[in-house]
């Protein structure tokens, strides 16, 4: 708040109305609702609904299939993060080395940023087509037969490289800006101070950029666990069958086609309390970081 | 946040003019061969990333019946301005609804409509917390920041649920309104608003403007680049939608092109030939806006990110 | 033109603090008034509290007789030169200039005309169509200045104006601000902690300290009669000596036995003598100055040494005088300042 704000009383209200009303009908309501009904059995008629207490999580936790979704989905995470984090950070290092054609690298890799995640499910079906696909090919001369949407595990390979491929260049924009943020004279002092630069990366640039990379990576995982929705649907089809999915895509699955609204609010609950561990932990990493400098 | 903010914060113009030009040159031959190493990881990094559009764009210029066959190749044939007609004006389903062109007025409805509409709906609440002496402004405050917490996919269900009781299924306000409620964008005006000087606004106080000459006068021409970033980010976020339009628009005239990537690729399963050229154009039509607009307006948009926090 | 009043003007931040204690003065049609004191204590707040951007916690506040607690600070026929100029950036200068003048409905070519007139009178004509980033620190300055003047103001408000400029420049902008206030015979009131700009710009200076004014004086009688140790080593550099002595068997008594001065009416107990270096006299005299360290000034010389175990300074116009080792020097009695050495006020 600004020292001489304005005084005016009914302004200030009038301003924040739409906003409140918005978040009010659309977050806390449906948040509410959700964190509701997880302990609720509803009729699938829609006559009325039973309170079954926390039944609809046990239920979650004894179903295997469940189970076996987190366990992919935190793979799923875990690889994504890696491989997207690790290209772009390599990219963003040589981008930031090179003199000529800085720019051209620049934009060459930062474009897919704007290509939506359904799209990338779209170009990863094409590359894995089982007759054609380019990366089948590839594969297959290393006597890799990928069976895309018919085997579990490459299903799950050809998410991860679309996912990691729609990913790289928004971490690769934070990690370079990153390093055009490291001040002209630590590089310099570095540079009189360490003769290989190897180890020069590893001792000075790797722990300014730590920051940026703490940040990424719960940006990171929030993607992975949120924004591959449209790809992963794209590459099923609309029809999973007995192949991976997110924790999401199982809320969207049971709630919204298969109409079990308590056991995909219980799920949602269990997402919502993830993502609220995520921020704190986030929350806490920034407070630390401001301890430092 | 904020600090966050600012360790990322570039002024990559001026980082770039700055930068020395590496000392390490004098040693001649091992950097050489280092330049040729960090170009050649700079190539390989773009190919990894336009390989797969320039393969949607050669594909939509062969035959499908050749497609069909032989997938995509190096082979640029003349079905391209055919197949491009074929997408726009001709519709993939039995309404005559869903042809490319219509689906590029929704989309841009989408994208342009959450756009303005989250901006102007953030600045007018971020204006309100931070230059108005407010009794709840704390309230207010948490009541819009706890948003930030959790995405719209962790509660889609009841959202869909309350929009069909509201009777907003299959209209444009019920696609774009509960794709606003989240704070991003009022975060990140309230950190702008907090960074102008205070003597700004006491100055304009004593030179006789009130909140709304100020707000109009002041304010909003100073956030002009800041605007322009949001703008951008929320284009291409709004434009880029996938799971809501999909359950909230199920009347084939409100279609999007992203949402139609779905049915696009439930057609290459039938039983006749799929049609490659047309979707393929589909697809392309479906990421060439928000591409262009990030390309283009590189600068602004790298700022709005990095800035944002996102 | 304006004559104002503040009656116990106090005010307490919402967290608590208070920052300006219960304060009266008056400030006469016309009048140059400088607020000196150190970081923190309460200028800003006094002068804010003035152009109506603070609330006054209590107290009454009147210009040309008219209570304005509560008036808005648009409303208060007063103008304000800011610290960082606070100019509107994607303004041209002349519209920064005209703003508060078209948010009056002032005529357009009214508006016109006194901007022209502003502009010739601070040699901003050339730069009326640029930017504020397009102007130096100088012209910036002036812009501001600008802005104040074109409405006429009943009071001119000025917070630290000269403090982002370089010394050059300052001295320069020190004279201009003068000049043009007396042209222009507004009453001003001008925040400081520069106690140069302090002693030349004033008709009289308020030297405040912690939220109490210490002293109220012309500049003349803050410089030779300080009201207070803080004053008297506040103003002036280098600022008076202090030095701890004692009233002592009918004398003042410096701790080593030397007597400076016949006591005043028997009296007793220690004191704080003070005395400006330039008033010190070298050569003669009764006390002994050890000097260890000379300045070389150009125009004089500071030494730097002890006088009976404690810091001293005095001034030596003659180059000859000017040499470390031990000086006899007279504290002649006409220009010493006896302080309380409790509460520090003038005995
Ligand atoms: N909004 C506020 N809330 C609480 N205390 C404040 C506030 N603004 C200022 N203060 C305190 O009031 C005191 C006086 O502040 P003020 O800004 O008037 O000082 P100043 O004399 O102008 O100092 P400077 O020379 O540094 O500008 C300071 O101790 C400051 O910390
Ligand atoms: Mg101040």
């Amino acid at each position: 708040m600004k020292r001489a704000g304005f005084d005016n009383p009914w302004l200030p209200i009038l301003l924040l109305l739409p906003q409140l009303s918005i978040i009010c009908l659309f977050f806390y309501w449906p948040a509410w609702q959700a964190l509701r009904s997880s302990f609720f059995l509803e009729d699938p008629f829609g006559f009325g609904e039973t309170f079954v207490g926390l039944q609809n999580y046990t239920r979650l936790w004894d179903s295997p299939q469940y189970m076996k979704n987190a366990w992919f989905t935190l793979w799923f995470s875990f690889l994504v993060t890696f491989f997207s984090l690790a290209i772009a950070l390599l990219l963003a290092v040589k981008a930031d080395t090179v003199l000529r054609g800085a720019r051209t690298y620049r934009t060459l890799l930062m474009w897919v940023y704007a290509v939506a995640p359904p799209v990338a499910g779209f170009i990863a079906l094409i590359l894995f087509n089982q007759r054609w696909g380019p990366l089948t090919e590839a594969f297959a001369q290393f006597g890799w037969l990928l069976r895309v949407r018919l085997e579990y595990f490459d299903t799950a390979f050809a998410m991860i490289v679309a996912s990691v491929w729609k990913q790289v260049p928004v971490n690769f924009i934070f990690f370079l800006s990153g390093l055009q943020s490291i001040p002209r004279a630590v590089r310099e002092a570095a540079l009189i101070d360490n003769r290989s630069g190897i180890s020069r990366f590893w001792t000075v640039t790797f722990p300014l950029l730590a920051p940026t990379g703490f940040f990424l990576l719960i940006i990171n995982i929030t993607y992975s666990l949120f924004d591959t929705f449209g790809m992963i649907d794209t590459i099923l089809r609309n029809n999973p069958g007995d192949q991976p999915v997110t924790l999401v895509y199982q809320v969207y699955l049971d709630g919204f086609r298969g109409q079990d609204i308590g056991g995909s609010s219980a799920q949602s609950v269990v997402l919502m309390v993830l993502v609220l561990a995520l921020t704190v932990f986030q929350f806490r990493l920034v407070e630390r970081r401001i301890h430092y400098t | 946040m904020a600090e966050l903010s600012h360790t990322i914060l570039l002024p990559p113009e001026q980082a770039r003019a700055a930068r020395p030009v590496a000392p390490a040159r004098r040693h001649r031959r091992p950097l050489r061969w280092g330049a040729v190493g960090n170009h050649a990881v700079l190539i390989a990094g773009a190919l990894f990333m336009l390989a797969p559009l320039l393969m949607l764009v050669q594909m939509s210029t062969i035959p499908d019946a050749q497609i069909m066959r032989t997938g995509p190749s190096f082979e640029i044939g003349d079905r391209f301005w055919p197949n491009l007609e074929k997408a726009l004006t001709e519709s993939m389903s039995f309404s005559g609804e869903t042809t490319g062109l219509n689906m590029f007025r929704n989309s841009m409805i989408l994208g342009l409509g959450f756009a303005l509409g989250k901006i102007v709906i953030s600045m007018m609440a971020a204006y309100a917390i931070v230059y108005f002496r407010l009794r709840f402004a704390t309230l207010a405050f948490w009541l819009i920041f706890t948003t930030l917490l959790l995405p719209l996919e962790v509660r889609i269900v009841p959202s869909y649920e309350i929009t069909q009781k509201l009777g907003l299924l299959n209209s444009w306000t019920g696609l774009i309104v509960p794709l606003i409620a989240s704070a991003t964008a009022t975060f990140f005006f309230r950190q702008f608003f907090m960074s102008v000087p205070e003597e700004l606004l006491e100055a304009a106080k004593i030179d006789g403007a009130g909140p709304v000459k100020f707000f109009i006068d002041i304010l909003v021409p100073l956030s002009r680049t800041m605007i322009a970033a949001m703008f951008i980010i929320m284009f291409v976020f709004g434009w880029n939608q996938y799971l809501w339009p999909v359950m909230v628009s199920t009347e084939e005239g409100k279609f999007t092109l992203v949402q139609g990537i779905k049915q696009i690729t439930q057609g290459l399963e039938g039983g006749h030939i799929p049609e490659y050229g047309r979707s393929n154009i589909l697809a392309i039509l479906a990421v060439l806006p928000p591409v262009l607009v990030v390309v283009f307006f590189q600068r602004w948009f790298v700022k709005g990110l990095t800035e944002s926090d996102k | 033109m304006a004559r104002v009043t503040l009656d116990r003007v106090h005010k307490v931040y919402p967290n608590g603090f208070e920052a300006v204690r219960p304060t009266s003065f008056q400030i006469e049609d016309g009048e140059f008034l400088v607020l000196v004191g150190p970081s923190g204590c309460g200028k800003s707040t006094l002068l804010r509290m003035i152009a109506g951007l603070e609330d006054i916690t209590g107290g009454t506040l009147t210009i040309d007789g008219r209570e304005v607690n509560s008036v808005g600070p648009a409303d208060r026929d007063i103008a304000m030169v800011f610290q960082n100029y606070a100019l509107y950036p994607h303004m041209t200068v002349r519209r920064n200039i005209a703003y508060g003048l078209a948010n009056r409905g002032t005529p357009r070519d009214r508006i016109a005309a006194k901007v022209e007139e502003a502009a010739r009178m601070l040699n901003l004509t050339d730069h009326l169509d640029r930017k504020p980033a397009q102007l130096s620190g100088g012209q910036r300055q002036r812009v501001a200045m600008g802005r104040a003047i074109v409405r006429d103001p009943a009071l001119f408000l000025f917070d630290e104006p000269l403090s982002n400029l370089d010394a050059k420049l300052r001295n320069q902008m020190r004279i201009e601000i003068k000049a043009l206030q007396r042209r222009l015979g507004v009453t001003s009131i001008y925040v400081t902690h520069d106690q140069v700009e302090a002693m030349t710009m004033a008709d009289r200076i308020i030297v405040l300290n912690g939220g109490v004014i210490e002293q109220i004086g012309t500049p003349a009688e803050i410089y030779h009669s300080p009201a207070s140790t803080f004053v008297a080593s506040f103003m002036g550099a280098p600022p008076m000596n202090l030095i701890e002595a004692a009233f002592e068997t009918g004398a003042v008594r410096l701790p080593d036995g030397t007597a400076v001065m016949d006591a005043p009416g028997g009296r007793s107990g220690p004191i704080t003598l003070g005395i400006r270096p330039e008033d010190v006299r070298l050569g003669r005299g009764s006390a002994t100055f050890d000097v260890a360290l000379v300045e070389e000034l150009g125009a004089h010389r500071l030494l730097h040494g002890k006088l009976s175990g404690q810091p001293f300074t005095a001034h030596a116009l003659k180059e000859s005088d000017a040499t470390t080792g031990s000086h006899r020097i007279d504290l002649p009695f006409e220009a010493l300042a006896l302080f309380d050495r409790e509460t520090g006020m003038r005995l």
